[in-house]
């Protein structure tokens, strides 16, 4: 974690806060559809500090994966980059060859996708894809292969013997554990994570959770976790970002906005979890669905669904607000810090 | 938490603030017997090829009830047999062994178009995925007329279309008759599934059977339908059989909780029972593993890595054994059977004791 967590989120200019590995700036990404564009990241920006946990949670269509995508630099048409920048580790992605992005890929940045049935061959064994992965970086000698696949499957917690496991003779938890081993091999900077889990039912899936974090202390990598359970990353993330309709809602510490949430979509996400424990209290979610992105709500985006709604969201889109180091997209928090954008 | 005075009221449930009507199963007839019984219930699936003739014990000797006006959940990993009970209920397969008798008449003598026709309409069954059970070239009302047209022709075409009216507003699909007219194309997630149980809903059923109704849907639209299925029962009187792998979400709408394992029942019992006084090792470990935000990560937790096992040509004993840390030698090779500890609270332990609570896992 950065020593002042928080502060300098946003911060420009060639000053980069020392053990920054990743700087997304004003990243935008457009569909460019038949019926017109959808605009489904608009001006997101982050930093993750080297080893930092982020968890990103929203709704569907609000964004979170194609803003993973588009940092890992696997968008494909109609989805576009039409603006920012994601600098890694000093070198900015956007605009890469992909023959330069091959050579970081599995060594520096590994993804680890939602579904680990579709994102493994079914008809080639799990060393065959472990060796295709490390043949591609220059590792040839089979030995070496073997055993550095051995050593990856056995951190997650899978008996080598699986090596020669196709994927259907996996179980969904074994097959999402060595898609995670898989993005071991080369021990790279930063791991980024698709819903790894909304396959698995509760048991594996808190058993997958503190073997992440475990390997994640051990070998130091930083990583983004899109979700759309926060209860999932609240013991585990560092900051979380909340994503509304392609925009940062609200952006901090990831035990101060569980503690105490700012933004009014925040506020009714935490309010529509039933809890398995404590009082049973009635509870109403969130009315209303988020807006079609390819019509575009001119203020607020939340206004049409949020309960505290005033005159000005309707007419103007509130900017991103910083108050003690939390960043909130809310006109209730204009007057409480600076703006951003 | 919530202010329960800042909620809009309408709110399904009762003054104390729980949605779950909680009581005794109540309403069962004068005979004594539930709307919906199993007995044994049992069903195989042949796997591997002809020479091996292995078979997979998807739903083994389960016994279960649902009274009337009650919610029931049946929560389960996957592949625990959940939805095949589910398929089983809805008579599109037919069980290996054992009956389910339906307000006291046995299923298997359910024959004939017409009477499969009637029990359809009694209990019908709302799917998981809303985007794929509805027909996208026709308007939704297309769905529901053909339902009413089918299952109760002595409506007129005008009285069909005041019932489609008001059941599209019972699941809170206003304004119903312009909602009627749209495509599916043109209604979110939760107003899809909304017409799922708006249609289940036009049969009159006694029981609607859904299974995992919620969990395609986003969180923040998953309350506003779950308050859906309480109303339902509270309103309109029917029962549920609630489906899902979500235990806080069958705590806050359930009357029972029934857990289940590799295709048997662990646990069975009022919802707040189960989850206050678990007695299976299995709901234990299940408890311990469901996210809380508002409760600190327990230290040092026990993580289980261990899986449900795949129950092909299973020999007796518990089946839990392999990851149950407090098996004894009978559970190696005695099947436990499902013994009341408490009144409505029964398990399938052999160690699970009426007056001691069972700590496998916390």
């Amino acid at each position: 974690m950065s020593s002042a967590p928080g502060e300098g989120v946003l911060s420009t200019g060639p000053a980069t806060p020392t053990g920054t590995m990743l700087e997304v700036r004003d990243l935008s990404v457009e569909y460019l559809l038949e019926r017109g564009t959808v605009l489904a990241v608009d001006r997101v920006s982050f930093d993750l500090a080297a080893g930092e946990f982020v968890g990103i949670v929203g709704e569907s269509g609000c964004g979170k994966s194609t803003l993973l995508f588009a940092i890992a630099q696997l968008l494909a048409p109609p989805a576009e980059i039409t603006g920012g920048s994601v600098i890694f580790k000093g070198r900015n992605m956007v605009g890469l060859t992909e023959n330069e992005l091959a050579s970081i890929r599995w060594k520096d940045l590994s993804v680890v996708m939602q579904s680990a049935m579709n994102a493994l061959n079914p008809v080639k064994s799990i060393l065959a894809q472990f060796a295709d992965a490390m043949r591609a970086h220059g590792v040839a000698s089979k030995a070496e292969i073997a055993e550095r696949s051995a050593e990856v499957l056995r951190m997650v917690g899978i008996d080598p013997v699986h090596l020669k496991s196709y994927p259907h003779q996996l179980s969904g938890g074994m097959r999402q554990r060595s898609m995670i081993a898989m993005a071991m091999l080369f021990t790279p900077d930063l791991v980024i994570m698709d819903e790894p889990t909304s396959a698995l039912d509760v048991v594996a899936q808190r058993s997958l959770m503190v073997q992440i974090k475990e390997l994640q202390e051990k070998l130091g990598f930083a990583v983004i976790f899109v979700t759309h359970d926060m209860s999932l990353v609240r013991h585990f993330s560092d900051r979380l970002m909340v994503m509304y309709a392609g925009v940062v809602a609200e952006y901090g510490l990831t035990g101060e906005v569980f503690e105490s949430p700012m933004h009014p979509y925040s506020i009714g996400l935490m309010e529509a979890f039933p809890s398995i424990r404590g009082p049973r209290v009635p509870l109403t979610g969130i009315p209303g669905s988020p807006p079609d992105l390819a019509r575009i709500p001119p203020g607020c985006r939340f206004a049409p669904r949020c309960p505290k709604v005033m005159a000005r969201c309707e007419a103007e889109p509130p900017a991103l607000y910083q108050v003690n180091g939390r960043l909130v997209r809310c006109f209730l928090h204009a007057d409480e810090g600076p703006s951003h954008d | 938490m919530t202010d329960a005075a800042a909620q809009p009221d309408g709110t399904p449930g009762p003054a104390d603030g729980t949605v779950a009507s909680n009581g005794a199963r109540a309403g069962d007839d004068a005979s004594g017997e539930p709307l919906l019984r199993t007995e044994g219930l049992t069903r195989v699936f042949k796997i591997g090829s002809a020479m091996s003739r292995a078979t997979l014990h998807a739903v083994d000797d389960v016994a279960l009830t649902i009274g009337e006006r009650e919610i029931v959940a049946l929560a389960g990993e996957s592949g625990s047999g959940k939805s095949t009970i589910a398929r089983l209920l809805a008579k599109l397969y037919k069980p290996t062994a054992g009956e389910i008798y339906f307000q006291g008449t046995p299923l298997s003598q359910i024959r004939g178009r017409r009477q499969v026709l009637r029990y359809r309409g009694d209990v019908p069954m709302v799917f998981q995925d809303p985007f794929a059970s509805i027909n996208p070239v026709f308007r939704v009302s297309h769905g529901i007329m053909r339902c009413l047209k089918l299952h109760r022709p002595e409506l007129s075409a005008a009285q069909r279309r005041a019932e489609a009216e008001r059941v599209f507003a019972a699941v809170g699909l206003t304004p119903a008759a312009e909602v009627l007219e749209r495509f599916p194309h043109e209604l979110s997630g939760g107003q899809r599934q909304r017409v799922g149980f708006a249609q289940a809903l036009a049969m009159r059923p006694k029981l609607i059977l859904a299974d995992e109704p919620v969990s395609m849907l986003d969180v923040s639209i998953r309350i506003g339908l779950l308050n859906v299925m309480a109303d339902l029962r509270d309103s309109q009187g029917v029962s549920i059989f609630y489906i899902t792998h979500d235990l806080a979400s069958a705590r806050y709408v359930a009357d029972r909780l029934i857990i289940m394992y590799a295709g048997q029942i662990a646990e069975s019992a009022p919802t707040e029972e189960v989850l206050t006084r678990p007695r299976h090792p299995y709901t234990q470990l299940l408890l311990s593993a469901v996210p809380d935000p508002r409760a600190p990560l327990k230290v040092g937790a026990e993580t289980d890595r261990g899986e449900p096992p795949k129950v092909i040509d299973p020999t007796p004993g518990c089946r839990f054994r392999w990851r149950c840390p407090l098996a004894i030698d009978e559970c190696q090779h005695v099947t436990p059977p499902l013994r009341e500890l408490l009144p409505g609270h029964s398990a399938a332990c052999h160690v699970a004791r009426a007056d001691a609570a069972t700590e496998a896992f916390r």
